[in-house]
């Protein structure tokens, strides 16, 4: 079974009009930039898409947005996007938002095969609405249900090619979730190396979630709010 | 003297004890990290996936890979771990974070919390703040005690959509501290110079005050 495909653009062949798709990334921060490009590229639409954020005006899935390639964003914090903004206004775009870490888990449940879960995140306000409320030892609880996607697209920063993958940094954040919950699981590595180069003990996502690996080219890791302190 | 938000962060700051996790929101709470008492060991979580986040990194010493929850370039100190956003939102949801601070637009005085929406304007999300309310089991809000126009954000009800119920044990405001009790506020400090009456006026839910009301000493 050959996993490696040797670019995003072979990696997306089979992602058609209407499919579900999750992006990793927490802001600009780990975001599968080369499948983005490729899919900006091949202007499939109908898109929905589960992302923690919806990318800036000129990067990461603001791309996809510009191009009206997207129908419904589901993610938990939306704000850096004009275009967006006018889209969801306007009516274009349809927009479910969703308690962060509910969004992680229903990700992970997915991914451990379990159809739902239970968390307090969003009792008692409109998150609740519609939802299956259960008591646990004084405390209540929505029912959640686990996520199904048609693809996940994840970035790492080595993977090898059985599909092993390791993060880095806090570029990890939804990414290794996501490629447990994907039907088919793409994921774009800065390094891609050999079978066995990986140290067994440090990877974080085992091969067997991820179907496709390829090794991303030009990333711009671009940066969302440059902080810097002065040097003493 | 109402406070200034380096006064509240200060003055949130000597909430922290030996050994706490902490997960810092963004505005006021931040400036939390610059005061906590040197030799005091407290490690700042993260949400987007952190336990141990430093300083901001110096001029040219940016790191694309490490952000915080606010998406800032950040460092990390020694004994830093990364995880992801489950395993993140676990050990919020499981207790194990000690304090959390966060603003707010409105808070009640049964401690509901409204911070995430204003109706009829953009609404940019939730992040991970109703996940945080939620279960945090100690929860301190950073805010003003009025709006601009002077009405009172600390109200019987909350009018805004809420982020979550009962939640809210301390508040620190530009003007005092106050702790969430079965009965309401009640009133544990004034900042410098505030009177008792003012406080009493500016407070629209229900409001507790036993005896004389110490001065927030800086």
């Amino acid at each position: 079974m050959n996993k490696v495909v040797n670019s995003a653009d072979a990696a997306i062949r089979d992602i058609e009009h209407g499919a579900t798709l999750m992006l990793g990334g927490f802001g600009l921060c780990g975001i599968p930039e080369n499948c983005i490009a490729a899919l900006v590229k091949k202007g499939v639409g109908g898109l929905t898409c589960i992302s923690n954020n919806a990318g800036v005006d000129d990067f990461g899935i603001g791309l996809m947005l510009k191009q009206k390639q997207v129908k419904k964003m589901i993610s938990s914090y939306v704000g850096e996007n004009a275009e967006f903004e006018r889209q969801l206004l306007s009516g274009e775009l349809d927009v479910e938002l969703i308690p962060q870490g509910t969004l992680a888990t229903r990700c992970l449940a997915a991914g451990y095969g379990m159809p739902a879960v239970f968390t307090p995140a969003g009792v008692g306000t409109e998150v609740a609405a519609g939802k299956e409320v259960r008591r646990f030892n004084g405390k209540d609880y929505l029912l959640e249900m686990a996520f199904t996607a048609d693809f996940a697209l994840v970035k790492a920063w080595k993977g090898d090619t059985e599909g092993n993958l390791v993060f880095k940094e806090t570029a990890r954040n939804f990414n290794p979730l996501m490629a447990m919950a994907g039907r088919i699981t793409i994921a774009e590595v800065e390094e891609l190396v050999p079978a066995g180069s990986l140290d067994p003990d440090h990877i974080h996502t085992p091969g067997i979630y991820v179907h496709r690996i390829f090794q991303g080219t030009a990333y711009e890791k671009r940066i969302e709010q440059r902080t810097t302190r002065k040097k003493i | 003297m109402a406070l200034s938000k380096e006064q509240i962060a200060q003055r949130i700051a000597r909430e922290l004890r030996e050994g706490y996790y902490v997960n810092l929101g963004i505005g006021i709470p931040t400036l939390v990290a610059n005061y906590i008492p040197a030799g005091m060991n407290v490690v700042l979580q993260s949400e987007n996936g952190l336990l141990g986040m430093g300083p901001f990194p110096f001029e040219g010493e940016e790191d694309p890979d490490l952000i915080n929850a606010g998406k800032q370039t950040i460092t990390t100190v020694p004994g830093s771990v990364f995880f992801d956003s489950a395993m993140s939102f676990g050990m919020i949801r499981a207790g194990k974070v000690d304090l959390t601070v966060l603003g707010a637009m409105e808070v009640s005085d049964q401690g509901d919390i409204a911070n995430w929406k204003i109706p009829g304007k953009m609404v940019k999300g939730m992040g991970g703040a109703m996940d945080l309310v939620a279960s945090a089991r100690n929860i301190i809000v950073a805010m003003m005690h009025t709006n601009p126009k002077g009405e009172s954000k600390l109200l019987p009800a909350c009018t805004l959509p809420l982020t979550g119920v009962g939640c809210v044990k301390k508040i620190v405001s530009d003007l005092a501290v106050l702790e969430v009790t079965e009965h309401g506020f009640r009133l544990l400090e004034r900042a410098p110079g505030v009177t008792t009456a003012e406080i009493i006026t500016k407070t629209a839910g229900k409001l507790i005050v036993e005896g004389d009301v110490p001065e927030i000493e800086f």
